[in-house]
């Protein structure tokens, strides 16, 4: 990992390119994070940086925390993350790091918590197929067959209804189309993870560098 | 959504002229083939529009050798050329999927007068 910082996610819209196509994209509010805390290998086993990104009362925080954002001198912030990144010399602690890391048309992987669905059945989960709706059927939704008979229990994997969404996902390989660096702007083609609103780390692709 | 508002005015455009759906325009849409560039017109009248701000869309519906063809353009797209308001008409609804229904005579619309 080369270079990655905090979001959020605004919402989608849609562009024109060059040739007048549209493309679709989603809008992410990316910064400005702040160097909190390095480790380092001395100390903490590994290398990384802590980032903290969106200003809070420092009210709000325990005590412990505020001596934490002390030390760093920076405001307090209401999210901290950390990234084992590459290269962790070319971070100061304080140090501000902005949408305009990235430029237009790098590939990046975006993660967040994915929209929870509550109880959802197999086939809304697993995509199964559902059973006939009439001619006598009274089976209608169910997960179908749970396996064989004669070893008496249900072997592991099994798919069955249960909580669905709310995870943790990563989408690879999203190009990004544009950045507004006055406003903090990332627009990144195709869908992001999570609702409006919600907390996304944008990072360098895994995929592309191969 | 303010922020997606501001992102959106961006590549608006404001040098359409306004209609609505009754009216009869004519579209000025490039078409690339192959290699070359072309300007295609589609004329006929304006069924719906849908949606809003950079998204928004509207439909065109003519009679083509009998057939009905109907074809949708984003309304803020470069590839849209020149938009012309051929006529206006007067309709009572948003949507008129009614001229769907509807052949030769029956399908006309009244022009507006002001």
């Amino acid at each position: 990992m080369k270079k990655a910082i905090i979001g959020k996610k605004i919402g989608m819209t849609q562009l024109f390119d060059a040739e007048g196509q549209v493309i679709p994209v989603t809008v992410i509010k990316a910064g400005p994070c702040y160097v909190v805390q390095k480790k380092s290998v001395e100390t903490d086993g590994y290398e990384a940086v802590q980032l903290g990104f969106e200003d809070i009362k420092e009210q709000r925080l325990t005590k412990p925390l505020v001596g934490h954002f002390k030390k760093a001198n920076v405001s307090p912030k209401k999210y901290l993350r950390e990234f084992r990144l590459d290269d962790v010399s070319a971070y100061e602690v304080g140090q501000e790091i902005k949408a305009d890391i990235f430029a237009e048309g790098d590939w990046v992987d975006v993660t967040a918590k994915s929209k929870g669905k509550g109880f959802t059945g197999a086939i809304k989960r697993h995509g199964q197929g559902r059973g006939p709706e009439t001619h006598g059927s009274h089976y209608h939704r169910g997960p179908g067959s749970l396996g064989a008979v004669g070893i008496s229990r249900v072997f592991k994997g099994q798919t069955l209804p249960g909580r669905m969404g709310g995870k943790t996902v990563t989408v690879q390989k999203l190009k990004v189309v544009k950045v507004d660096a006055d406003r903090n702007l990332l627009l990144v083609r195709g869908a992001v993870p999570g609702p409006r609103g919600a907390l996304v780390t944008i990072k360098d692709s895994v995929k592309a560098a191969r | 959504m303010d922020l997606i508002r501001q992102i959106e005015a961006e590549q608006m455009r404001t040098d359409l002229p306004q209609f609505s759906p009754g009216d009869t325009v004519r579209v000025h849409y490039k078409v690339v083939e192959g290699s070359r560039e072309r300007t295609q017109v589609f004329e006929g009248v304006v069924i719906k529009r849908k949606g809003g701000g950079l998204r928004e869309t509207f439909t065109v519906r003519r009679i083509s050798y009998g057939v009905g063809v109907e074809r949708t353009f984003p309304l803020h797209s470069p590839k849209i050329e020149k938009l012309e308001v051929v006529r206006r008409g007067v309709v009572r609804r948003a949507k008129l999927y009614y001229l769907r229904k509807l052949v030769g005579k029956a399908a006309r619309i009244k022009e507006k007068r002001d």
